[in-house]
């Protein structure tokens, strides 16, 4: 055994230079934010019942709600845009959000099955690590700005097809998805266990899809629901998605501003929570 | 085997650093005492076994050396390479298996280990052929494309053993690699362990219940209590101190049996749960 080992290169001479294997922090995060992108859609095509399940929500939004709050006539839409068409950019950020907020829910149970631990004991920095998290659950979000595409065109909702409005509109959903998915692993990181990350989620779902303008424009809520919208980055993301799928009017540059800012936010404090879970 | 191989603990052969040095560790979790003041170092090559009961502070020790949590005190380096100041360095050196089945059943065994050639930063070319490499050295290159939830526990642990091995890692850390299985994929796992290292010449730390296979595969063990490291030694020393006969079993009633019932002070309870998840996920 001892000649076999003499005939190897002593270890130390096999150790690799720090800089040959490690990449500058600007390769390195795009390279982990693709590496999980690429993981979950490998989930996805494996296991596709999420994708179809996922599709019922925001059919019946539109179909049953939306089409029985167009008879009502009751909520104001900007000239020429039928309520529908007013809800569809709604609820494609709260299937998103829907989504992304039980996120933390699979950190939790690579946690407890340990494929987190060994996650956090490769070359990857807790921030990549949370952005490659996150960006996951833009990827499947991104399946709900397909559903809502094609319920309208069933639905005879004239959106703005424009390829760059596209873009825009899958920027959006995924930022929007990887704020909220922060947000979620946030709040794991917290909590810690599955069953009261179901109960947080639930609580603050609601408030956060109601509170905002994915309904009903912001100026007939009352003034101080008014001031819970402009502090929630839902109200943004559906600002940004009705101004590029229907043209109404919006302050783009803000609602990107806005998410941009609240990803950076939430990737940090999902990150500096993520040793809790790493105990 | 053993004796052949017995290093000075502390002396590097050929002033090349040490696989790994540990110097006076203390970890400590609210105002339980989980590691308190150990001190070991491994020589280049060698199988080290850190050993005994559930709750000793063998998993937090090795978490400190994975770089996974910080130590209150004292430290560990890696090949020279201080696991607190050059974290990112030490985990690109170590190959690491948990103690909890940690291979994502959602994914196939080869994109299994695809994602972790990635995650070392592998070069695009030397991916593809790299993962094969590995599975196929595990035995598990016809059931590669198959769903992890359809191998069987012993397959599981040497396909993250493949996953532990892709980056080529100079420091092998397996953690109970053994746990939950039944004998004959306990023997398997050990023996691909054993190929490993006469292939690579690699060092490799474990942590292990089972004393019989300790004595077989590790050339010096420590032996754990309480966080404190009660003996140190090859397997043949350990025993010797017992007088003829003597089994490491033998050893570790005599070093750690008396005080072995107050357990839950040590967050034995934490460390069985997580064995009874891993024997759960096995089926």
């Amino acid at each position: 055994m001892s000649a076999v080992r003499a005939a190897q290169p002593s270890v130390s001479a096999d150790l690799r230079a720090p800089g040959a294997v490690m990449p500058p922090w600007w390769r390195l995060y795009p390279s982990r934010i693709l590496t999980f992108w690429l993981v979950e859609l490998r989930k996805i095509r494996h296991d596709r019942t999420e994708l179809y399940t996922r599709a019922v929500q925001p059919l019946l939004w539109l179909v049953i709600f939306g089409e029985t709050f167009s008879r009502l006539h009751v909520i104001p839409t900007p000239k020429g845009i039928s309520y529908l068409a007013y809800l569809s950019p709604g609820i494609m950020a709260q299937s998103a959000l829907f989504i992304a907020i039980f996120f933390g829910i699979q950190i939790i149970w690579e946690r407890d099955s340990g494929i987190l631990t060994k996650l956090m004991a490769t070359p990857t920095p807790r921030l990549a690590l949370i952005s490659g998290k996150a960006f996951a659950a833009g990827v499947r979000s991104f399946s709900q700005v397909v559903v809502i595409m094609v319920l309208s065109v069933v639905l005879q909702i004239h959106f703005d097809w424009n390829p760059l409005h596209l873009l825009g509109v899958v920027a959006v959903v995924v930022l929007g998805a990887a704020f909220f998915s922060c947000l979620s692993m946030t709040i794991a990181g917290i909590v810690l266990h599955r069953e009261r990350l179901m109960g947080v989620g639930q609580a603050i779902t609601m408030p956060l899809f109601f509170a905002s303008n994915a309904l009903y424009p912001v100026k007939v809520m009352p003034g101080w629901l008014q001031g819970l919208s402009a502090a929630n980055p839902m109200s943004y993301e559906v600002d940004a998605l009705r101004g590029l799928l229907l043209g109404t009017p919006s302050s783009l540059l803000l609602d990107f501003g806005v998410l941009a800012v609240a990803v950076v936010a939430g990737v940090i404090a999902a990150a500096a929570l993520l040793p809790r879970l790493a105990r | 085997m053993t004796a052949e191989i017995a290093l000075p603990a502390g002396a590097p052969p050929d002033g090349a650093p040490l696989p790994v040095a540990c110097s006076e560790l203390r970890v400590s979790f609210g105002t339980v005492q989980a590691v308190d003041g150990i001190s070991f170092s491994i020589a280049p090559g060698e199988v080290f076994g850190l050993l005994g009961p559930n709750g000793a502070g063998k998993t937090t020790s090795i978490r400190v050396l994975t770089t996974l949590i910080r130590a209150d005190s004292g430290a560990v380096s890696v090949f020279g390479h201080d696991t607190r100041g050059e974290a990112m360095l030490v985990r690109h050196l170590i190959g690491y298996l948990p103690q909890q089945l940690s291979a994502d059943f959602q994914l196939s065994g080869y994109e299994n280990v695809w994602l972790f050639a990635r995650l070392f930063d592998l070069p695009r070319r030397e991916r593809k052929q790299r993962a094969r490499e590995v599975l196929e050295a595990m035995g598990l290159d016809d059931v590669r494309d198959r769903l992890v939830s359809t191998y069987s526990g012993g397959m599981v642990r040497r396909l993250e053993l493949a996953q532990a091995l892709v980056n080529r890692p100079a420091l092998l850390v397996l953690d109970e690699p053994t746990i939950g299985l039944d004998p004959l994929a306990r023997g398997d796992v050990w023996e691909r362990v054993q190929e490993l290292r006469e292939e690579t010449g690699m060092t490799v730390l474990l942590t292990t219940h089972y004393m019989e296979e300790a004595d077989t595969l590790c050339e010096r063990i420590a032996l754990m209590h309480h966080g404190r490291i009660r003996s140190q030694g090859t397997p043949a020393e350990l025993k010797a101190r017992l007088g003829q006969g003597a089994t490491l079993d033998d050893v570790f009633r005599h070093d750690v049996g008396a005080a072995i019932e107050d357990e839950e002070m040590t967050g034995g309870g934490r460390d069985v749960r997580r064995t009874r998840r891993t024997a759960q996920r096995l089926g």
